[in-house]
C-alpha cells in the first residue's frame, strides 16, 4: 500500500495542451487539486447567482415558543407509548383507588381525606409517569428523531421549554384528574356521620403536582442521559433507593440522620405525607414537595446547559 | 448561499474535518464527495448546527444556522432517512415539523403527495423501506419552501423511478435559482445530477470545481491504437516511433496500444510517416467514477482486501506454498496505483492547490501521523509538501 509518489510525467509538463499522462504511474497520494484556470466562476456570474437566488413567495415569519408546543403536543398525542404509560397510570390509580374505596367504610376515613385510595394507586403509577418523562426526550435521542427536530428547531431551548410544559400539563391533569376522580367516588360511597369529612381538594392538587413533577425530572434526566433504560433506571433508582436504604442507615448511629432523612423525602413516603396517610392530624407534606421543586429545576437547568453544549 | 470559513472539527484525538473552506452557490446542484469517513456527514451536521465546529464558521445566508430566525423555511435538510421516530405515522411526523416552524397542515399533504406516499401518510414509519424513509426525509426538506437544500445521500435505496424522480427534483430545485447540496458514492449519478463538485478526503478539501474540470483533471485520457494483428512487425515499428515522439505506450492484454502524451493527430501522422496500416485510433475518456477515484484514492481510509478464505484452510505442512498466492490478484482489489495520477498542469506546479494557510503541513494533524499506522497509506499534506519540494528542485 506504500507508493512513493513521484510523479514520472515532469519532463512532460512542457509540451502542448491534448496530453495524455502516461497511465499505469504511480499515483499521487490524495494530491489536492485547485481549480483549474477557468474554473472559478467569474465575479459576474456570482452575482449573477445570487440575484437568481429563489425566494419563497410566502413570507418567512419568525418562529416562537407556541409553534414548538403545537408540535411538542402533536407529538406526545402521536405515539403510542403515551397512550400505554397514561393509560397504565389511570387503570392502577383509579382502579387500584376504586378497589379500596369499595373495600372501606365511612368510619376509616375519620382521620384521612377521601382521596387516600388513589394514593395506593399513585405508588406505582408515578412510575407510569417517570416512564413517560423519560421517553418524551430520550425517545427522540434512541430514534435519532432529534437530529430531525433540531434541524428544524435550532433554538433547542424552546424544544426542551416545549416538551416540559407540554409533558408537565398533560400529567398533571391526568394525575389531579384521577385523585380527583377518586376523591369524589369514594367520599359519594363513604361519605356519612363517622367520616371525618377533613379537606381534601389539597391533596389532589399536591398530589398531581408532586407526581408531575417526578416526571418533569425524569424528563430532564432523560435530556441529559439520552439514553431511555439508563435514564428510568437511574430515576427507579432515586424513587426506591431512598425507600429502602433508611432501613440499614439506622443500623449505624453515625448515618441515622441521613436515613432519617431520606425516609422522610423519599417518593412514596412524600406521597404518604401529602394525602395524610401516616395518621397526622392534616394532610402535609410541602416541605417535601419544596424539595422535589428545587431537585427538578436543578435537573432542568443541567439539561438546558448541557443541551446547548452538546453536539447532537 | 452555503459559506464555510476554516472549518474544523476534531473528536478528541481524532480530527474529522480539517480547516475546510468552501462556497454553494445558488442555481446550480453541488455534488459532495468524499470516500467513507471523509468527514462529509460531519461538515453536514455542522452545516446544520448540529455539531459545533471546534474551530471556523459555516453560514447559510450570511446567518450561523442556529440564529436563522425560522430554519425550516430557508433551508431544508435530509440528513439520515431513519431520523424519525418510528412509531408515528407519517403524516404527524411531517406535521410536527411543520408546526415547529408555523407551516399550515395543508402543506404537509401537499409534499406528502409531492414524494407519493399520501397512501402511507397513516402508516407508521417503522414499517417504511429505506426507499421510503428517503422520500418521508425529502418531504421534510421540501416542507418550508426552503432556498437552501442538503441531502446526504438521498438516492439511498430508492428504485430506479425514484432515482430518476431525485435527479430531475433536484436540477428543477436548482434551476428555480435555489441552493442544493448533495452528498453521495453514486458517482453515475453525481456525473447526471451535478454541475459542481466539492471533494474532501480525510477531512479536507481535495477539489472545488464543476464535473467537467474535474474529470478532465482527474484522468488519464488515453488514445487506443490498433495496428493489423496480422503483422506484428508493424506493431513494434509503432511503437518505437512514438516512443521516440515522446510518446508512453502500454500494450494491452487484447494487442492494442495504450498511447498517452500525444495527441491523436500526431499519432495518426508518425503512424502514416512509419508507414503503418492503423485499425483503431480512438480517444478514451475517463469517466467521473475514474476521475474520482484516481483523486481519492490516496485518502481512502477503509479499503478492501482479496478475501484469501485463509481461516478455511487446514494447517498446511511445513513447505506447502501459501494457499492464497495461487490467486490471480483482483483490478482495484487491494493494489494500489490501478488509476494514472493526474495529468500535470502547465507551469510546472503539478497541483495547483488551495494550499493551507500557514504553508503546507505547518499546523496539520496529518503531518504528524502516529507511527501506529505504517499500513496507511502516505498522508495527503506529507506528500504535497515533498512533492512541493520535488517541484521547486525540478524547476
Amino acid at each position: 500500500m506504500t507508493t512513493p509518489p513521484t510523479p514520472q510525467q515532469q519532463p512532460q509538463a512542457q509540451q502542448p495542451q491534448q496530453m495524455y499522462a502516461p497511465a499505469g504511474a504511480p499515483a499521487p497520494q490524495g494530491a489536492p487539486m485547485a481549480p483549474p484556470p477557468a474554473a472559478p466562476a467569474p465575479p459576474s456570474a456570482w452575482q449573477q447567482a445570487m440575484a437568481n437566488a429563489y425566494t419563497s413567495p410566502i413570507p418567512v415569519k419568525k418562529t416562537h415558543l407556541g409553534n414548538a408546543l403545537a408540535s411538542e403536543w402533536t407529538k406526545i398525542k402521536s405515539v403510542r407509548s403515551t397512550m400505554w404509560t397514561l393509560g397504565i397510570f389511570l387503570a392502577l390509580v383509579i382502579g387500584i383507588g376504586l378497589l379500596a374505596a369499595a373495600n372501606t367504610e365511612p368510619g376509616d376515613y375519620a382521620d384521612v381525606p377521601f382521596t387516600i385510595p388513589a394514593f395506593f394507586g399513585l405508588i406505582l403509577g408515578q412510575i407510569c409517569l417517570i416512564t413517560l418523562g423519560v421517553l418524551v426526550t430520550s425517545s427522540e435521542y434512541g430514534t435519532g428523531m432529534i437530529r430531525t427536530t433540531f434541524t428544524a428547531s435550532p433554538q433547542r431551548y424552546r424544544v426542551l421549554a416545549a416538551k416540559v410544559v407540554v409533558f408537565f400539563v398533560t400529567a398533571f391533569v391526568v394525575s389531579a384528574g384521577s385523585i380527583l376522580l377518586v376523591g369524589l367516588v369514594t367520599s359519594s360511597m363513604n361519605g356519612g356521620a363517622e367520616a371525618g369529612d377533613l379537606p381534601w381538594a389539597g391533596t389532589v392538587l399536591k398530589g398531581g403536582l408532586y407526581v408531575s413533577l417526578l416526571g418533569v425530572l425524569a424528563l430532564a434526566v432523560g435530556s441529559m442521559l439520552r439514553h431511555s433504560a439508563g435514564a428510568i433506571t437511574a430515576m427507579l433508582g432515586l424513587v426506591l433507593v431512598p425507600a429502602i436504604l433508611p432501613a440499614f442507615l439506622s443500623i449505624w448511629e453515625s448515618t441515622q440522620t441521613l436515613g432519617e432523612k431520606m425516609s422522610d423525602y423519599n417518593a412514596i413516603n412524600s406521597l404518604a405525607k401529602i394525602f395524610g396517610a401516616e395518621g397526622m392530624d392534616s394532610p402535609g407534606g410541602t416541605s417535601q414537595l419544596v424539595a422535589l421543586i428545587v431537585l427538578t429545576v436543578l435537573a432542568l437547568g443541567g439539561a438546558f446547559a448541557l443541551l446547548e453544549k452538546r453536539d447532537v | 448561499m452555503i459559506e464555510a470559513v476554516g472549518l474544523t472539527k476534531r473528536y478528541g484525538a481524532k480530527t474529522a474535518v480539517y480547516n475546510l473552506s468552501f462556497q454553494v452557490r445558488p442555481g446550480t446542484v453541488t455534488g459532495f464527495l468524499g470516500p467513507n469517513g471523509s468527514g462529509k456527514s460531519t461538515t453536514m451536521r455542522m452545516i446544520l448546527g448540529l455539531d459545533t465546529p471546534t474551530t471556523g464558521q459555516v453560514t447559510i445566508g450570511g446567518y450561523p444556522y442556529r440564529k436563522l430566525p425560522n430554519a425550516p423555511r430557508q433551508v431544508g435538510a435530509l440528513l439520515d432517512a431513519k431520523a424519525v421516530h418510528g412509531g408515528r405515522h407519517a403524516r404527524n411526523h411531517l406535521l410536527c415539523l411543520a408546526q415547529l416552524s408555523g407551516i399550515p397542515a395543508r402543506r404537509v399533504d401537499e409534499v406528502l403527495g409531492v414524494v407519493g406516499l399520501q397512501d402511507v401518510a397513516k402508516k407508521r414509519s417503522k414499517g417504511f423501506s429505506l426507499g421510503m424513509g428517503q422520500r418521508l426525509g425529502i418531504a421534510a426538506a421540501l416542507l418550508g419552501d426552503p432556498q437552501v437544500l442538503l441531502f446526504d445521500e438521498p438516492v439511498n435505496g430508492l428504485d430506479p423511478e425514484g432515482i430518476l424522480w431525485v435527479r430531475n427534483l433536484m436540477k428543477s430545485l436548482a434551476a428555480e435559482g435555489r441552493t442544493v447540496f448533495v452528498s453521495s458514492h453514486l458517482m453515475s449519478e453525481m456525473a447526471l445530477t451535478a454541475e459542481h463538485l466539492i471533494v474532501i478526503g480525510r477531512g479536507q478539501l481535495l477539489a472545488d470545481m464543476s464535473v467537467k474540470d474535474f474529470i478532465s483533471h482527474n484522468s488519464a485520457d488515453f488514445a487506443r491504437v490498433r495496428t493489423p494483428e496480422t503483422e506484428p512487425q508493424q506493431r513494434e515499428k509503432l511503437t518505437a516511433a512514438l516512443t521516440e515522439a515522446g510518446g508512453q505506450v502500454l500494450p494491452e492484454v487484447d494487442g492494442a496500444l495504450r498511447v498517452t502524451g500525444l495527441p491523436l493527430p500526431r499519432i495518426s501522422d508518425l503512424a502514416h510517416s512509419a508507414d503503418v496500416r492503423l485499425w483503431e485510433l480512438s480517444p478514451h475518456q475517463a469517466s467521473l467514477e475514474e476521475a474520482y477515484m484516481r483523486m481519492t484514492q490516496g485518502a481512502v481510509d477503509y479499503r478492501s482486501t482479496v478475501d484469501q478464505r485463509a481461516g478455511f484452510q487446514q494447517e498446511m505442512p511445513p513447505g506447502m506454498p501459501p494457499q492464497g498466492q495461487a490467486q490471480p490478484p483482483v483490478p482495484g482489489q487491494g493494489q494500489p496505483c490501478w488509476y494514472a495520477p493526474p495529468p500535470p498542469q502547465q507551469g510546472g506546479q503539478p497541483f495547483a492547490m488551495p494550499q493551507p494557510q500557514g504553508g503546507p503541513g505547518a499546523a496539520n494533524p496529518y503531518a504528524a501521523a502516529p507511527p501506529q499506522q505504517p499500513a496507511a497509506p502516505a498522508a495527503p499534506p506529507a506528500d504535497m509538501t515533498k512533492r512541493a519540494t520535488d517541484n521547486e528542485d525540478a524547476r
